[in-house]
């Protein structure tokens, strides 16, 4: 029975995930929690982009730029001392859901291959003001001077710690996005998906309901984001250039679109094979082509449907 | 006289040299059931699409109700209540019967900015979507996914979820193309079940259908309409049976 199945399949991810902390520690390979960590943390980048991609239809080619504004988020005011975490990551969604309803006011006029380059192009102009951005190290990006803070209660700076903290975000993140795309509002986006035409005959306006999703979607990349950048100390253009983005929506189709959690087995899986190709060798994306292609052509639903089977409808 | 719910006056569409709408008057009454016959290239397809609003005339108006709608788009006017069925059937198929009807009841009954109750579990959804399914006959398939029903199916399915807006004038356009007899015998069937409940302008060339459902008829020619009247004035109509019923009807 699918139902079960797919219970079975996200329990076990879970708990697996919930495990690597205690895994690393006795194995004495603290490496895997920090790889784990960046996995999730691209995880809710990539679910956040299936909330549009996947339920909404919009491929949205431009989704490292919240990526990119949330650890320039976090950045900026620990430049200037500010390291109030609430603050920090408070100001990533809310800047990148600000951005987010700019870009989408604009592209989401246009559909198909323009608003592709559309949200492109937003993308890369980010990525080049970052590089002007000469105060904030310009394209060489800056060292974040110690990771957000948020009092007594969690620290950062203890690794297990974060990546509870990433963890939970992700398991909220899930749960949220669940309701949403089965709620009345999610109905809506996913049926101007489905058949736009039919959509705006039965009385559905699409435009505030994909908008909407947009700039959901852009506050969680950007929360990703803030995460991303306490992840690597560091901030760099680099977050936002169009491969980054490229990267995400191969998590999203390789876990497979429109299932909400394929894209965090996507984010593992590929973090995961460019871990262990670029070991055997440099040129390691000869490898990972072919195997994205493989999951586009025979998976329908991505490595998400070939676990719990391909019988989910809308 | 009867109320007029749909008035159209001099309308007007251009597609470069192409005139497809040729300044149309038409009054479509309260209640009753006025195909739109004309051979192709009339322009019918274009006038359904100027009254459903998918687009816009370059002249002339439509009044639908009390509302000037000439300029409203499609999901605006669908809420004021004009539904339609399309040339080529339209449903979510992604999705199944009852998610298709049960949408269409959303997009009637409040907001849809609202992001936590489950929409499948929503009984102001599903109840009125299933009564719909019913006046159709497709309760019994209710779950299954729209791309797997049968192509008359998926017509009854347009219908349902024309219906559950509880629309007060129904476009269908051409609602038994491509059907079999005994699939359009009862389509037509059905359609006669609906008749005074709900006004309907129906654009077929089916003329069993047309003359089996309509109370009037028009007959379209060069973006023009040449007559409107009853079906046996329009039969006896000289001009008509020139412009069109000649060849191999009546």
């Amino acid at each position: 029975m699918a139902p079960s199945r797919r219970t079975l399949v996200l329990a076990a991810g879970g708990v697996a995930l919930a495990l690597v902390p205690p895994i690393a520690a006795l194995t004495n390979q603290p490496f895997y929690l920090d790889l784990f960590r960046r996995m999730m943390i691209f995880a809710i980048a990539a679910v956040s982009l299936d909330l549009i991609l996947g339920y909404g239809g919009m491929v949205s080619f431009g989704h490292a730029a919240y990526l990119g504004i949330g650890a320039y988020a976090v950045g900026i005011p620990a430049y200037h001392g500010l390291q109030n975490g609430w603050l920090q990551w408070g100001l990533a969604i809310a800047a990148s859901a600000l951005i987010a309803l700019v870009i989408g006011a604009i592209s989401l006029r246009t559909s198909g291959v323009s608003f592709i380059m559309i949200t492109l192009a937003f993308a890369q102009m980010l990525y080049y003001l970052g590089i002007s951005l000469e105060t904030y190290g310009g394209d060489n990006g800056m060292r974040l001077a110690a990771r957000s803070r948020f009092g007594g209660i969690v620290d950062l700076r203890d690794p297990a710690v974060f990546y509870y903290v990433v963890l939970a975000i992700l398991v909220l993140f899930l749960a949220l996005g669940s309701r949403l795309v089965e709620s009345r509002f999610g109905m809506a986006v996913r049926a101007a998906k489905s058949n736009e035409a039919r959509a705006r005959a039965i009385g559905f306006s699409p435009l505030p309901y994909k908008l909407t999703a947009f700039v959901i979607a852009g506050g969680g990349g950007g929360l990703a984001g803030a995460l991303l950048a306490n992840q690597t100390e560091y901030l760099t253009p680099d977050f936002m250039h169009w491969t980054r983005s490229g990267e995400i929506m191969f998590m999203v189709i390789l876990g497979g679109m429109g299932t909400l959690f394929g894209p965090v087995i996507g984010a593992v899986a590929l973090l995961l094979l460019e871990d262990v190709l670029s070991a055997l060798t440099a040129h390691w994306q000869i490898i990972l082509g072919p195997i994205l292609v493989l999951v586009v052509l025979f998976a329908k639903r991505g490595l998400f449907g070939l676990l719990v089977g391909e019988t989910r409808d809308g | 006289m009867a109320e007029t719910l749909l008035s159209i006056r001099g309308l007007t569409k251009r597609f470069g040299g192409l005139l497809a709408s040729d300044r149309i008057d038409l009054d479509v009454v309260l209640g009753e059931t006025h195909a739109i016959i004309g051979p192709n290239g009339a322009g019918k397809t274009t006038l359904i699409g100027q009254l459903a609003g998918d687009l816009w005339p370059d002249a002339g108006a439509i009044r639908f109700g009390d509302h000037d709608v000439t300029r409203l788009d499609a999901p605006h006017r669908a809420r004021h209540g004009l539904a339609r069925s399309f040339q080529v059937t339209s449903v979510f198929r992604d999705f199944s019967a009852l998610d298709n009807v049960a949408l269409a009841v959303q997009a009637h009954r409040g907001s849809s900015f609202r992001f936590w109750r489950p929409a499948r579990a929503d009984a102001t959804l599903r109840d009125p979507a299933r009564a719909a399914l019913q006046s159709v006959g497709l309760e019994a398939r209710a779950e299954v996914r729209a791309a797997n029903l049968a192509h008359g199916e998926q017509r009854q399915l347009e219908i349902a979820m024309a219906l559950a807006t509880e629309p007060s004038l129904l476009l269908l356009d051409e609602p038994v193309a491509g059907m079999g007899l005994e699939e359009s015998q009862r389509m037509v069937r059905f359609l006669s079940t609906l008749k005074r409940r709900i006004t309907i302008v129906l654009v077929e060339h089916d003329m069993d259908a047309v003359f089996t459902l309509a109370d009037r008829i028009s007959v379209m020619v060069y973006g023009r309409i040449i007559a409107t009247g009853t079906p046996p004035e329009i039969r006896g109509n000289d001009e008509v049976r020139r412009a069109y019923l000649g060849e191999d009807q009546v």
